[in-house]
C-alpha cells in the first residue's frame, strides 16, 4: 500500500479546508471500501481525512415526515435502530444485509452514499425513499445525486452530513446478491408514498436509477401483475463475468414483482 | 504519527505509520500472532478482534482510525487466571476446530454473537457467522459451541 498522510479534524469545517488545501485527499469514514481499494493500489490520495474524530456526524431521529440518519452511523447501528424499524422497516432490512456482522459494525451510511458504488445497497434507498443528502454545503435531492459510476453530485469540498428519508407508507427493499461479496447483482427497492410508487435499482446499471415506466404501472394498480410485463432494456444495464445485462434485466423484473408482492399482501 | 490505545486491557502507545492496518500492528508491532490474516480482502474473518467491544475485522481497519480504543484479541478473550471465555470453553467441548487457522476469528466472532443473540438458533448463529469461513469446511462444531456458548441446548453427536 502506498504511503499517505493522515488528519485527524475535529469539525466538519475544519475536514472541507482540508479538502480544499491538500493536493489529492480522500474523506476516510468507516473505510470497508476505501482501504480494500488502497491495498489493491487502485487510488493513491496524498492524505486521509478521517472523520471519525468529528462529533455529532452519527445519529438516528425523526423530524417531521423524515427519518434522518447522520453520516457517520454504522449499518449495524441502522439495521438494530428501534427508530428504524419502526418508521422504515424496509431500510432497517436493507442495512442489515450489507456485507457481514462485522463489516456492517464499521461502515456507514455517510460512506457508502458518497462512494456510489454500483451495487452498493444504501443507494437504493435512497433514490426509492425520494431521500435528501444533506452537505456542509446544501440539500441534495435523491434524484440529482448519483450521476454516473462512483460518480455524484458531490463538489470538492462537500462532505456528507446526513441522508434524510422520507418515511413511506410502505416499502420493500429487495436484493440478490453476490454469493461471495454479498454485493447487490441486482437490489431493488418499492416505495408508496402517498399516492406515488418509487421503483428503484442498484448492481444493475452504473449507478442507481428509477425505473418510471414500473412506478406508473404501480400507480395505477399496485398489484405484482402490473409490472409483470415491463422489461428494463439489457441495452441500458450492466454485464460483467458473472451475469451479462440481460439476465440483470431478467432479475429486475422478477424482484420487483417479489417487491410488489410482499408489500400488496404481506405473510402474517 | 502516535497512537494510543488499550490493548487486552493495558495501554499501548507507539509510532506507526498512517497506513498500518490493524491486524499488522497486532501482529508485527506487539507481536500478538493469535490474530490470523486469511485472505486480507474482508472476507474469512480470520482476523477479527474486538473494538470497543464489537467484532470488526482488523485487516481492514488503520491503527490511526482507532485512537483511545479498547481493543481486545484472542489473546485476550480468557480470564487472568487463564478461565476460558463460555465461547472457547464450548469450542473445545464441542469440537469447534480443524486446522485452526480460522479458529481465532470464528472465537471473537462467536464471542460477539452470543453478547447480541441469547439463546440463538442454528439458523441465527450460521447468518451470523456469513463473513467467517472455514476451509476445512468444519462448521457443524462451530455453529454447536456458539449455540451452546449462547445458552441453547445442544444435542452432542
Amino acid at each position: 500500500m502506498q504511503s499517505f498522510g493522515w488528519l485527524r479534524p475535529r469539525s466538519v469545517e475544519e475536514a472541507a479546508e482540508a479538502l480544499g488545501n491538500l493536493e489529492d485527499p480522500k474523506l476516510i469514514s468507516g473505510g470497508m471500501t476505501l482501504i480494500p481499494t488502497l491495498k489493491q493500489d487502485l487510488a493513491a490520495p496524498s492524505d486521509l481525512i478521517d472523520l471519525g474524530a468529528v462529533p455529532g456526524l452519527a445519529g438516528i431521529s425523526v423530524e417531521g415526515d423524515r427519518l434522518v440518519i447522520g453520516a457517520m452511523t454504522r449499518h449495524a447501528d441502522v439495521a438494530a435502530s428501534p427508530i428504524v424499524r419502526e418508521k422504515i422497516l424496509a431500510l432497517a432490512v436493507l442495512a442489515g444485509g450489507i456485507g457481514d456482522p462485522a463489516v456492517r459494525r464499521r461502515g456507514t451510511i455517510g460512506g457508502s452514499v458518497a462512494n456510489a458504488d454500483p451495487a452498493a445497497d444504501y443507494p437504493a434507498g435512497v433514490l426509492g425513499l425520494d431521500a435528501e443528502v444533506v452537505t456542509n454545503e446544501r440539500v441534495i435531492p435523491a434524484d440529482d445525486f448519483f450521476v454516473d459510476l462512483f460518480e455524484t453530485a458531490l463538489g470538492a469540498t462537500e462532505i456528507v452530513t446526513a441522508v434524510r428519508f422520507r418515511i413511506p407508507d410502505q416499502a420493500h427493499y429487495i436484493k440478490f446478491p453476490h454469493p461471495v461479496s454479498g454485493y447487490a447483482v441486482v437490489g431493488l427497492m418499492v416505495a408508496r408514498l402517498g399516492n406515488k410508487v418509487r421503483v428503484s435499482v442498484t448492481g444493475a446499471g452504473s449507478h442507481a436509477f428509477r425505473v418510471n415506466e414500473m412506478e406508473a404501472a404501480l400507480e395505477a394498480s399496485f398489484k405484482p401483475e402490473a409490472v409483470a410485463g415491463i422489461i428494463v432494456d439489457p441495452d441500458e444495464l450492466m454485464g460483467d463475468m458473472h451475469c451479462s445485462a440481460g439476465y440483470r434485466s431478467h432479475v429486475l423484473g422478477v424482484l420487483a414483482k417479489r417487491a410488489v408482492a410482499a408489500i400488496a399482501s404481506p405473510r402474517p | 504519527m502516535k497512537v494510543s490505545l488499550t490493548v487486552n486491557g493495558a495501554a499501548v502507545e507507539r509510532d506507526v505509520e498512517p497506513n498500518t492496518l490493524l491486524a499488522e500492528f497486532l501482529r508485527e508491532n506487539l507481536r500478538l500472532t493469535g490474530t490470523h490474516v486469511g485472505c486480507d480482502t474482508t472476507q474469512c474473518g480470520c482476523c477479527i478482534v474486538h473494538v470497543d467491544g464489537h467484532a470488526v475485522k482488523s485487516c481492514t481497519v488503520f491503527v490511526a482510525q482507532l485512537g483511545g480504543a479498547d481493543i481486545v484479541t484472542i489473546e485476550g478473550l480468557a480470564g487472568p487466571d487463564g478461565q476460558l471465555h463460555p465461547v472457547q470453553a464450548a469450542f473445545q467441548e464441542f469440537h469447534g476446530l480443524q486446522c485452526g487457522f480460522c479458529t481465532p476469528g470464528m472465537v471473537m466472532m462467536g464471542a460477539d454473537i452470543v453478547k447480541r443473540h441469547p439463546c440463538a438458533d442454528e439458523k441465527t448463529v450460521r447468518h451470523e457467522l456469513e463473513g467467517n469461513l472455514c476451509r476445512c469446511t468444519g462448521y457443524q462444531g462451530i455453529v454447536e459451541a456458539i449455540m451452546h456458548a449462547s445458552g441453547t441446548k445442544v444435542e452432542t453427536h
